[in-house]
């Protein structure tokens, strides 16, 4: 049909909006990507051959192993649990428990990992060699007592567990329990209080209806900013020297380079396992966070998106 | 007559399922509730009518506990809820105790409140399987029965969010019902609806009243108090200003008060509609 001033307008056919100055940061950008691809090829001391090679030597695998990837999801692991732990302690009625877990997450999160790490290692090594564990003041009491015992139960020496992974475990997980805290109260705050009102009508504890009804849906905001922590924490086990720990990615990949005097392969092999083991993590987390947003969101939210959050508005 | 509360039915000559003498709420010093006396019996269904900030919701949420109360006491089934009366030494009962009570009693919120991690289905299951421990298959096959009843068997593995207001609200009540309650709460259950879909939700408690099921339900759905209810206790300022059969509170009221309140009502273009402030002050 043609298109004269009578007709009834039909589809639209109109000129896209020009955006030049994509293009000029295009430009600009692809500018800077060759002169550094340029330097890689013309550069002989970046030395990518190398620095393949070191990213295969079995004690950089093994530091990625035993040290890099088993301290994070340990340490993960541990800071997860006490940090859910905390911020349940802390949402609680009971005065103690809350200040608790107040004066754990202010004195974890002021200190640094590397001094706290360099403390567990060292320090606590200085100031007790061996853990015991009985009554308290037992070797006081026995000795008041006359007693030959010093009413101990369980001994550790800690000097034998000092320079090992486990040190870096427990140093980086009470330190990330901290920030756990905080992230799992945030969850468990976004939980509309209806929740936990029908959860509590229906007849289950406080401790059910947390367990069965507010935490999965807190973990829809946790997850994500767990994420986070989780990839702050692979990069975080280059820590582990304070301790001191060797068996761990960037020391070894770093002493590589040293030893044969070409300081940059060694970096560079550091950098791409640390990008690699990151990436991964990632597509994990994507997972993550579709399962725990199971019920949420527009997938499943077509029918009716008013309702499509239950309690954002409105009273009661 | 002269001589009872107001809020006590004089019809019945049995024990009244639910007793509250005299309860007494206040929040940050406020007084909400100023002695509420109230009696409902064994199938019989209530209507709560008042203005917003009258202190029916929260009435209503203090009998199964989400509100403590101040003073006063209540009684569900002869048991004193929340406390453990010791020759007549109150003793606060524990966490697992008051879950234990609230098992009893069946409610339904103006949000719906559904667990929209969980399918319809799981919905109406997790109270009997978590909290009674009942096993799994026979409850599974029990709660696709509520749904049947409620109308919706299509929708028992929808996620709330796929569910209209109205499904939602229906999947909540057979969620109350599925812990197999002596009494149910309705708290203003139509007033988050749209208004096409507030029928099949009335028709549902239409139902379960002609089962005889005992109701206590805050609205103001004028219409099916009338038809449904066999007292409408009217509340206005924290105390029950009158209460009796519907057609003469409704048709004719005695106290000024409920005159005034009657009389907006009807004054609306949609008398039923609650207002906006209505909606807020319920908290």
């Amino acid at each position: 049909m043609s298109t004269g001033p009578t007709d009834r307008p039909g589809a639209i056919d109109a000129r896209p909006l020009r955006h030049p100055w994509r293009w000029v940061a295009v430009a600009l950008i692809a500018v800077l990507v060759a002169m550094l691809i340029s330097s890689f090829v013309t550069n002989p001391r970046w030395d990518f051959p190398f620095a393949f090679q070191i990213m295969q030597q079995r004690p950089v695998i093994e530091g990625l192993w035993k040290g890099t990837i088993f301290g994070t999801v340990s340490a993960m692991l541990l800071g997860i649990v006490v940090g859910l732990a905390l911020s349940v302690m802390r949402l609680s009625d009971n005065p103690v428990l809350r200040g608790v877990a107040f004066v754990y997450t202010w004195f974890f999160r002021a200190i640094p990992r590397y001094v706290l790490l360099a403390l567990l290692g060292i320090g606590v090594g200085f100031l007790y060699n061996e853990f015991r564990i009985g009554l308290p003041f037992g070797q006081q009491i026995s000795h008041l007592l006359g007693l030959k015992s010093d009413l101990t139960f369980f001994g550790l020496n800690w000097n034998a567990l000092s320079s090992t992974i486990w040190v870096g475990v427990i140093g980086l997980g009470l330190s990330e329990a901290a920030y756990m805290a905080e992230i799992a109260r945030a969850g468990i705050l976004s939980v509309d209080p209806g929740q936990r009102e029908a959860a509590q009508a229906l007849g289950m504890s406080s401790g059910k209806s947390m367990r069965r009804i507010v935490l999965p849906q807190a973990m829809r905001v946790i997850v994500p900013p767990t994420g986070n922590e989780t990839i702050a924490m692979v990069k975080d086990t280059s820590l582990l020297i304070a301790i001191p720990v060797i068996t761990e990615l960037y020391y070894q990949a770093y002493q590589f380079g040293q030893r044969s005097f070409k300081i940059m392969p060694g970096f560079v092999a550091a950098t791409l396992w640390y990008l690699i083991v990151c990436s991964i993590l990632m597509v994990g987390q994507y997972y993550l966070e579709r399962y725990y947003g199971r019920g949420f969101g527009r997938t499943t939210a077509r029918k009716n998106k008013r309702f499509a959050r239950p309690g954002g508005a409105g009273g009661a | 007559m002269s001589s009872l509360p107001t809020g006590v039915s004089t019809r019945h000559t049995g024990e009244p399922l639910v007793r509250a003498l005299n309860v007494i709420k206040a929040f940050h010093g406020a007084e909400v509730l100023k002695g509420i006396d109230f009696d409902v019996h064994p199938g019989e269904v209530v209507c709560l009518l008042g203005p917003s900030g009258s202190g029916k919701t929260t009435f209503l949420r203090c009998i199964n506990q989400l509100e403590k109360i101040d003073g006063g006491r209540i009684w569900v089934d002869g048991d004193l809820m929340g406390y453990d009366d010791r020759g007549g030494t109150l003793h606060q009962l524990s966490d697992k105790a008051i879950a234990a009570q609230r098992c009893e009693i069946g409610m339904v919120f103006q949000r719906f409140n559904l667990f929209p991690h969980m399918t319809a289905l799981a919905n109406v299951m997790e109270a009997p399987v978590r909290v009674r421990g009942e096993k799994k298959s026979d409850v599974r096959v029990r709660a696709l029965g509520l749904l049947e009843r409620v109308g919706l068997s299509d929708k028992a593995d929808s996620y709330p969010a796929q569910l209209s207001g109205g499904e939602q609200q229906r999947v909540a009540i057979s969620r109350a019902l599925a812990m197999s309650p002596k009494l149910m709460l309705f708290d203003e259950p139509t007033s988050a609806l749209d208004p096409e879909l507030v029928g099949d939700v009335l028709a549902v408690m239409r139902e379960l009243a002609a089962q005889g099921m005992t109701m206590i339900v805050v609205t103001h759905e004028m219409s099916f108090a009338r038809e449904v209810a066999d007292r409408v206790v009217f509340m206005d300022g924290g105390v029950v200003v009158e209460s009796g059969h519907p057609k003469d509170v409704i048709d004719n009221p005695q106290h000024e008060r409920t005159k005034l309140f009657l009389k907006r009502m009807r004054s609306h273009d949609d008398p039923d509609r609650p207002t906006v402030q209505d909606a807020r002050s319920q908290g």
